[in-house]
């Protein structure tokens, strides 16, 4: 799919081949992802759309055994060139996961944690309104503003997972990739992350892995379809829920399988 | 089912308590102040443990500083880092040092320390402790950071942490408590250690500071009592047993108060 006239590229990805040893989990993936939009990949499970999410940040890096070919360019910088830097890729591009992984610290310290890991500020003040701004991106300021120094760990399911998302967002990443972040929570709080996502593609570029198709098409603008390590299709959510070009996307989105 | 494990847990509760209680009874009418800060004396002019304590605390200290450091790293090691072969020969190690009898410890120290120095000494006394605690430290460190989850560690990679900020920010401290209760665990284990200090530590019927001298401890000291004809030594034996026992359980609960969860 080449993208709509006027929209920049964000991330393009280029014949990119994975391995898990010897098992090929993704097969010769080529795709754009706009700036400042949402973009989200369905697919059965095991389909390879989490692996891909985690290429995008390498950190399928960690997995002992793994093996990449092609390219993920970022802003027209391959990311698996020799001599990336990686901690510098994390922070341009966050990640929330599909389980909310709040540190065993207080609320502050886990948005703080990337500020302070990363050295990027040194003022307290700062630091402070910087941990503000992110609760308050993550909708999450006005529920724990009185309570910061509390264990992360008291808050709900879903306050964690927005806690994730602020701990991610205070480092000002460019990129936000999101595996199936409201996966575990219940209808309330999954539509408060869908509102979230909706906000937040105003100043992130957004992807996000979902099982959920209503999921897919009420939060993303473009959505990538993966089937058994293959992208049958990206196109417009519009377009991919009404009037998909191929045989197969028509057929999981109909629910005829997976 | 029920009434089965609640009748094991009854034995169990009740075999701890008849100890205390049997050790406390035997060991209170003997107990004064003065057995606990004096040096022994002759038989049949009273005389107490201080040094011994301060001996115990010395050679406990001492073993501590040795042999956590050296059993967390271990531990760390072995599961952060210890994926390959060679991490599976230091587990085998670790485990088969674990399973050494203590006494072959204290003779081995005997031989590397005791000898080339030419005297017994603290020193010797508390490496044989700490090459007695490390394993257990190990392990237990290594099976407490194991049970980190694994999204803690990608959360934090994510974040951009390199490796071992990752492991030294979030992965120990969410572990510590765990790891505490483990170098307790080690540290009550070994202050019941005897054996190995008898060819290392040796004992003495002086308080002692130095480090190159003989040290008396708690366990030699009630072992050298016990096994002699006095009535009064006998029961200045169960004296010293019943501080042993107040010493280890303190330890227990000062660790378990420095560890309180915080969060």
């Amino acid at each position: 799919m080449s993208l709509p006239e006027g929209q920049a590229e964000k991330i393009a990805v280029r014949n990119l081949n994975f391995y898990y040893g010897k098992v090929q989990a993704l097969h010769d993936v080529s795709l754009q992802v706009p700036e400042r939009m949402v973009m989200a990949f369905i697919g059965p499970s095991g389909c390879g759309k989490s692996t891909f999410l985690r290429t995008l940040n390498r950190m399928n890096d960690v997995i002992p055994g793994t093996r990449v070919e092609g390219q993920v360019l970022i802003d027209d910088h391959d990311v698996y060139a020799p001599g990336t830097d990686v901690v510098e890729l994390r922070r341009k591009v966050g990640m929330v996961f599909q389980k909310s992984n709040p540190f065993p610290k207080s609320i502050f310290d886990n948005v703080a944690y990337g500020l302070r890991i990363n050295r990027l500020t040194s003022d307290r003040h700062e630091l402070e309104s910087r941990v503000e701004q992110a609760l308050r991106d993550a909708a999450l300021w006005d529920e724990v503003k009185d309570r910061l120094k509390t264990s992360a760990l008291s808050l709900s399911g879903g306050q964690q997972q927005r806690l994730c998302i602020a701990r991610a967002l205070a480092v000002r990443p460019e990129v936000v990739l999101m595996d199936e972040p409201a996966s575990a929570l219940d209808p309330i709080a999954t539509s408060k992350i869908e509102e979230l996502i909706f906000d937040l593609k105003k100043q992130y570029t957004i992807v996000i892995v979902t099982h959920n198709m209503q999921q897919a098409a009420r939060v993303s603008d473009t959505t990538a379809f993966f089937l058994l390590g293959k992208l049958i299709e990206v196109n417009s959510t519009e377009k991919m829920f009404t009037n998909p070009n191929e045989k197969l996307t028509e057929d999981y989105i109909t629910g005829r399988f997976g | 089912m029920t009434t089965l494990t609640a009748l094991c847990t009854l034995v169990a509760v009740g075999i701890l308590l008849i100890i205390l209680t049997y050790i406390a009874a035997q060991g209170i009418g003997s107990l004064n102040l003065n057995f606990l800060i004096d040096a022994p004396r002759p038989v049949g002019e009273g005389g107490g443990i201080g040094n011994a304590i301060v001996g115990s605390l010395v050679l406990l200290l001492l073993c501590s500083a040795i042999g956590l450091p050296i059993g967390i790293a271990i531990g760390i090691y072995l599961s952060e880092f210890g994926g390959g072969k060679f991490a599976g020969v230091v587990r085998f190690v670790v485990d088969t040092l674990t399973g050494v009898p203590s006494i072959v410890i204290g003779v081995f120290v005997y031989a590397m320390v005791v000898l080339p120095l030419k005297h017994f000494s603290a020193l010797s006394g508390g490496i044989a402790l700490a090459i007695i605690m490390i394993p257990i430290v190990a392990r237990t460190t290594e099976e407490m950071i194991k049970l980190v989850p694994h999204s803690l560690r990608e959360g934090a990679l994510a974040l951009g942490a390199p490796q071992w900020r990752v492991t030294l920010g979030v992965v120990i401290p969410a572990a510590a408590s765990g790891i505490a209760t483990g170098a307790m665990l080690a540290i009550a284990r070994i202050s019941g250690e005897t054996a190995p200090l008898l060819f290392t530590a040796f004992g003495s019927r002086f308080f002692s500071y130095y480090l190159d001298q003989p040290i008396a401890s708690l366990t030699v000291q009630i072992y050298n009592y016990a096994i002699s004809p006095y009535d009064e030594w006998h029961a200045q034996a169960w004296a010293a047993t019943l501080v042993l026992m107040v010493l280890i359980l303190s330890i227990n609960i000062a660790v378990r108060f420095l560890t309180r969860k915080k969060f």
